[in-house]
């Protein structure tokens, strides 16, 4: 028989663990002078606070989802995550242009059907009208089996998740956009320069 | 698989924490674990969430994302994130006596 712990495993929580191990403060800091030798550890490693800030730069439906959905897991584990959107990324963002984002088979080697993987497929197919059409109501309906939602429902999500969406200012200027042709999710359209000052201090993911 | 002594009763859980036996829970463990969780008091609205939690695993075998909670059970998902604050998932889970969930989404 296994020997009963008297205390609790509490998984990590974040904010509330990092309380529990206040009390330990005052103890080190009553006795600095001590031990000279320790001061490094004895700075109560504050947690620092996690920042992770994705660059969605692909407008293709496959490629939409990598930033989108680890950017609602991040917000999920209480972490401040952005998502600037530039270039073909910035389609993920466009209201005429998100809920149509395509997949298709053309330049991509991995693709293979999932049922006969080792049948090769010739990438010269790709190329004949409505064979994108076809990968890419594939697609949807894979996802949709997985019960991933599409792109405004993702996009929904981590704006009430409090993420925060940025579009890229050059690409805003290049499509001649105006702000009306924009997600309503997107807070503002910004600079690079804005950009690298906002992303300062998180770690930043190219997709 | 560890077992802790959680509101003065053996409970197994996992080398995380988290229970592992759905029916080793009920309202009062749930409160205890709550206060571990950092939710000092839970409301009515917690119970609903909790609940809906409870209700949507023994079918499934796995517990619902917060994205099922909020399509599925109906919860708002900025009230979500009000009510477990900083890792929503994986403190309604840990209340509820679930796994934390496993979906990507």
């Amino acid at each position: 028989m296994t020997e009963i712990l008297d205390t609790p495993i509490i998984p990590d929580f974040g904010g509330a663990s990092a309380a529990k191990t206040g009390p330990a403060k005052p103890a080190e800091e009553a006795a600095p002078a001590a031990s000279p030798k320790v001061e490094p550890d004895a700075v109560a490693p504050e947690p620092a606070k996690r920042k992770i800030c994705f660059i969605a730069s692909k407008g293709n439906l496959d490629m939409a989802y990598p930033a989108l959905i680890m950017a609602n897991a991040a917000l999920g584990e209480g972490i401040e995550t952005h998502i600037f959107f530039t270039f073909w990324g910035f389609d993920l963002v466009t209201e005429r242009t998100m809920d149509h984002l395509k997949f298709s088979m053309l330049g991509n080697t991995a693709m293979h059907l999932p049922m006969a993987p080792k049948v090769p497929i010739p990438q010269i197919l790709g190329s004949i009208p409505g064979v994108t059409a076809g990968t890419t109501l594939y697609m949807k309906k894979t996802l949709d089996k997985l019960e991933i939602p599409g792109i405004r429902e993702m996009l929904d999500i981590i704006v009430a998740s409090g993420g925060h969406l940025w579009g890229c200012k050059l690409s805003f200027d290049m499509n001649g956009l105006s702000e009306d042709d924009l997600y309503e999710g997107v807070e503002a359209v910004i600079s690079a320069t804005d950009f690298i000052e906002l992303s300062e201090g998180a770690q930043i993911i190219f997709v | 698989m560890p077992t802790t002594r959680i509101g003065g009763r053996p409970v197994d859980v996992n080398d995380e924490g988290f229970l592992t036996v759905y029916d080793q829970w009920d309202e009062d463990l749930g409160k205890v674990l709550a206060g571990y969780a950092g939710v000092d008091e839970l409301t009515d609205e917690h119970w609903k969430v909790i609940r809906f939690l409870r209700a949507d695993f023994p079918a499934r075998k796995e517990t619902a994302t917060l994205r099922r909670v909020s399509a599925v059970g109906g919860f708002d998902m900025k009230e979500l994130f009000k009510l477990f604050p900083g890792k929503p998932a994986k403190k309604m889970s840990y209340i509820a006596g679930l796994p934390k969930p496993k979906g990507c989404v």
